[in-house]
């Protein structure tokens, strides 16, 4: 006696025919792009890819709605629309990262690195000058602002999530608001609240704090989330072994989500590195190394760009772009790192 | 036999009263919270004290005209000054707009895409990039704008000329299409893409799975399930995300400030090559203003943190909302 075995069947998987159907449209939309953009007013490698998208998404939508109708084509026409937004989305990502690497790494050499422009414009040619003093100063800014906002921005955060008192509502209100305010609001803002009463002077310190002001922000809600993953058995157990909230919480639920607070620093770096705004209203942009943060115009990657641009000739344009690869550098790696630590989980 | 006397213990007091250390922990970390208010007050404070001379002397004046000139005698003084911030506002507003009206259609779908199309190593690896693209500096775009995509957009501009002419927003009288609005737009669509696609992502991704999967059931195709349950659950979220992003659009400077041809005269039309924009306008004028005009600037500043501060308040509240609601 024999018995039968049934093959599993998989209706959902695309027949053959469907195949050749879909390689037909793509086909299609192919040769109806080509002519399109040969023999109409449209050019440029954009053009071939939209009007490809559009091409292909009309296709398809006529196809399904003859083959299976109204609810189907409309379906279809969607599944097309959804990738054209996630294609524009990525496409001018690929051309910044494409043209900043095209563009920047024949400004870069070992000089850029050794020398600052104290004795160099930036019209003079590439092998002249460097921006030794912009990585120096925008290290310094940055250690600067870190040391102001991480505690603030950490203690708002404990705030909202350990104390939980009257005013939890409105203060994460405001740091929400505070993340929308706009980065030359904050030079402004130093400026006439310091730099013109107080110091009288362009420094390191000022533009520092103005870092400050857009960093706190980013640190607070990180950090707030991070604090919010750590589960309350934790602090329910260090106030059963008879531990204040004091030492609960310095010893049991900082420790517990040092990772993640590590990530939200790193992302507020991140957030503040290539600030520019507020850089040019309150550092002064000095062409020479200066170690003293408190004192004298600092420059910094940001406005060593800026000036190179604006100075206008190719060496300095190509100068702005070394500056610029430099600079994404520093932010991809600031963000890969944050990306790194954070997709550990937080540690129990 | 003596007896002895039963010593009773005295109940132990129970307090509630907190120990010094956790008095001093939580007014420090009350204080810290407290300081992102402080920082806001102190901000509103001190522009508005500087520019209050100005905005006495220009009354309603300073956001309705748009003259911005200033003039002094060989001493310094001022002898005559007009400042009005009708065309920055004017262009500030126009070129948001223009931003948020690209990008809004773009990030939704893309956000769709994400949460319902892609599968998960392509979502990670999106994720990833849209990310890492709102952490590209502000400069970076302005002069990658200024080089690379304004060519591009200045074609676009021409062709929305040629065939849309007769809309009154594509018309215009002298055909400089360089550094217009429009481009500033464009550019600016490009940054607040990453904000307002990670907002509607977070949304879209709280709709409730059993309706999703009850759809589903009934036969719907894809659209037709996002069509019935993602899109009115996200509805309020996606407005706010793309506030958000207005907020974000209106204090963008350096971006804007590399790609606009800054014109005091209020202007419309989208495609030609004059606007105007605070926060550039502020970049533009400091380098060498007079500290009457920089008290102007001051008083401009003030105008552009209220008006950023209440379109963010405002995104906030509603996506506060949404997130609550519906579930």
């Amino acid at each position: 006696m024999t018995t039968a075995t049934p093959t599993p069947s998989k209706p959902w998987q695309a027949s053959n025919k469907d195949r050749a159907i879909d390689g037909a449209i793509f086909l299609a939309a192919l040769a109806s792009t080509y002519l399109l953009v040969n023999f109409t007013g449209l050019n440029g490698k954009l053009a071939y890819f939209l009007t490809f998208f559009i091409a292909y998404a009309i296709i398809t939508t006529a196809f399904k709605g003859i083959q299976r109708g109204n609810a189907a084509a409309k379906d279809a026409l969607v599944n097309s629309l959804v990738a054209i937004g996630a294609i524009v989305t990525v496409i001018p990502v690929a051309s910044i990262l494409l043209t900043v690497l095209q563009k920047g790494l024949p400004g870069i050499s070992f000089g850029l690195f050794t020398h600052d422009m104290s004795l160099a414009t930036p019209t003079d040619p590439l092998s002249n000058g460097g921006l030794l003093h912009a990585i120096t100063g925008t290290l310094t800014l940055m250690v600067l602002a870190l040391v102001m906002s991480v505690p603030i921005g950490i203690l708002t955060a404990l705030y909202l999530t350990e104390i939980k008192g009257r005013f939890t509502g409105p203060i994460r209100f405001l740091v929400q608001a505070m993340s929308g305010v706009p980065s030359i609001v904050a030079g402004l803002f130093i400026l006439s609240a310091i730099l013109y009463p107080i110091t009288k002077a362009y420094s390191g310190l000022m533009g520092a704090l103005s870092l400050t002001i857009l960093m706190i922000p980013t640190i607070a809600r990180t950090s707030e989330e991070v604090l919010n993953l750590i589960p309350n058995d934790l602090r329910e157990a260090g106030t059963a072994l008879g531990g204040t909230q004091w030492r609960t919480v310095a010893m049991i639920v900082v420790p517990a989500a040092r990772s993640g607070l590590v990530t939200a620093i790193i992302l507020g770096v991140a957030r503040i590195a290539g600030e520019t705004a507020p850089i040019l209203l309150l550092t002064g942009g000095g062409d020479k190394v200066n170690p003293n943060a408190f004192n004298g115009p600092i420059g910094s990657l940001p406005y060593y760009i800026w000036k190179s641009f604006n100075a206008g000739s190719p060496e300095a344009i190509t100068r702005a772009w070394a500056g610029l690869l430099v600079l994404v550098g520093l932010v991809l790696f600031l963000f890969t790192s944050a990306r790194f630590l954070g997709a550990r989980k937080v540690s129990k | 036999m003596s007896t002895q006397e039963l010593v009773i213990p005295a109940p132990r007091q129970i307090e509630t009263e907190p120990r010094r250390s956790d008095k001093i922990f939580r007014g420090v970390v009350t204080g810290g919270g407290l300081s992102s208010l402080l920082i806001l007050g102190l901000i509103a404070l001190f522009l508005g004290y500087r520019g209050f001379e100005v905005l006495r002397q220009e009354g309603i004046g300073f956001i309705t005209h748009s003259d911005w000139s200033i003039s002094t005698d060989d001493a310094g003084n001022v002898v005559e000054s007009q400042f009005g911030l009708a065309a920055m506002l004017v262009g500030t507003i126009l070129c948001s707009l223009i931003a948020v009206v690209i990008a809004l259609p773009v990030s939704v779908f893309s956000a769709l895409f994400l949460n319902f199309y892609a599968p998960g190593w392509l979502k990670k690896l999106l994720v990833t990039i849209i990310d890492m693209m709102a952490a590209f500096p502000s400069i970076l775009f302005g002069i990658w704008g200024f080089l690379v995509l304004m060519p591009s957009v200045e074609y676009w501009a021409k062709l929305l000329h040629k065939y849309f002419g007769f809309v009154p927003f594509f018309d215009m009288q002298v055909p400089v299409f360089t550094r217009s609005p429009f481009v500033a737009g464009v550019v600016l669509a490009i940054m607040i893409i990453p904000i307002i696609t990670s907002v509607s992502r977070e949304i879209f991704s709280q709709a409730p799975l059993d309706r999703i999967q009850a759809a589903y059931a009934l036969g719907a195709t894809r659209w037709a399930m996002i069509k019935a349950v993602v899109i009115p659950h996200g509805r309020g979220g996606v407005i706010g995300g793309a506030m958000l992003g207005l907020g974000r659009a209106m204090g963008e400077t350096v971006a804007v400030f590399t790609v606009l041809n800054i014109v005091f005269q209020v202007n419309w039309q989208m495609l030609l090559g004059a606007g105007g924009n605070v926060a550039s306008l502020i970049i533009l004028k400091f380098g060498d203003a007079s500290p009457y005009e920089i008290k102007a600037l001051m008083a401009a500043g003030l105008i552009l943190f209220l008006l950023t501060l209440v379109v963010n308040a405002l995104a906030n509240l509603i996506v506060k909302t949404t997130g609550k609601s519906g579930r």
